[in-house]
């Protein structure tokens, strides 16, 4: 199952701020069953998506080769529902970094109304900590979406 | 610079805001894990709200150290930290109660040596020092 919770960036200020979207389609799975007949998006991967967005702001400062890995939500107010058919967008803001890991500020809306607000710490973790050899993170998908996002405003250019 | 009693009650708001805490549950006496319950991953999460709230830097391990005897048998032994642990200890976490811990030094009780007062005496020192630096840039 891919684990994408982003669309694409739309802002990308290196170690300041970023803005991704996310389009809530009737499809998705987590739909199905959450909830039947009355479906909403769940804030658990609302969260994921804010995460995300976060988790590649702070690992574009260590050049993606730190390991940045979702460590406490220390807070999180929800103001509303998400459907489907909406769009979603995740404000970051990079609020500390340090070398153990980084704090975030997260904002989530809709075209209508502020959704969820968020503070996210990740740490930095070594592979060796977890016992692997290698990193783990930023080994694919994560680091192409920033990549891709890149690519598209270079095309505009 | 602050006064103690200032910084006693911004370190009581970074514990509540960053353990989920009530206020009255923080006492000077309280131990971060035994008492508050934080958790490992809280220690940096503390580190970072001092350092927004109090506006100064704080050095990777000198107020939280990581794995301070590394499994030295020379510092513990039978699972009470010897003489020269104690002496690291001193070192290490020169703002702890560390005379208290050496009554009954079991490395079980490592973790009551980080209080909330633990952490207001690091920050008195830590901003007398940032003030002195100022005032001699001036």
């Amino acid at each position: 199952m891919r684990w994408i919770w982003i669309d694409c960036f739309v802002e990308f200020e290196p170690g300041r701020r970023a803005k991704a979207i996310k389009n809530l389609s009737q499809a998705e799975d987590c739909f199905r069953d959450h909830l039947p007949g009355y479906p909403i998006f769940p804030v658990s991967l609302l969260l994921e998506g804010l995460a995300q967005t976060g988790g590649i702001l702070v690992g574009e400062v260590g050049n993606f080769q730190r390991n940045v890995v979702l460590a406490k939500i220390s807070s999180v107010q929800v103001h509303a529902e998400a459907y489907p058919g909406q769009q979603l967008e995740y404000e970051v803001e990079l609020l500390d970094y340090r070398e153990e890991g980084a704090t975030v500020r997260g904002i989530a809306r809709t075209e209508a109304q502020i959704v969820a607000e968020a503070e996210i710490m990740f740490a930095h973790v070594r592979p060796d900590q977890i016992g692997l050899h290698e990193n783990f993170v930023f080994t694919g998908e994560l680091k192409k979406l920033l990549g891709f996002t890149r690519w598209q405003q270079a095309s505009k250019q | 610079m602050p006064s103690k009693q200032e910084i006693y009650e911004k370190v009581v708001a970074t514990l509540v805001d960053s353990l989920n805490v009530e206020p009255e549950e923080i006492r000077p006496d309280a131990t971060l894990q035994g008492d508050l319950g934080a958790e490992s991953i809280d220690f940096l999460d503390i580190v970072f709200r001092l350092e927004r709230g109090f506006g100064i830097k704080i050095p990777r391990g000198e107020l939280f150290p990581e794995s301070i005897f590394q499994g030295d048998p020379e510092y513990v032994q039978d699972g009470k930290v010897t003489a020269k642990g104690i002496e690291l200890l001193r070192q290490k976490l020169p703002f702890a109660d560390v005379d208290s811990f050496a009554k009954d030094p079991q490395l079980s009780r490592i973790s009551e040596l980080f209080t909330v007062e633990m952490i207001c005496r690091y920050l008195e020192q830590r901003l007398q020092t940032e003030e002195a630096a100022a005032s001699s840039v001036r």
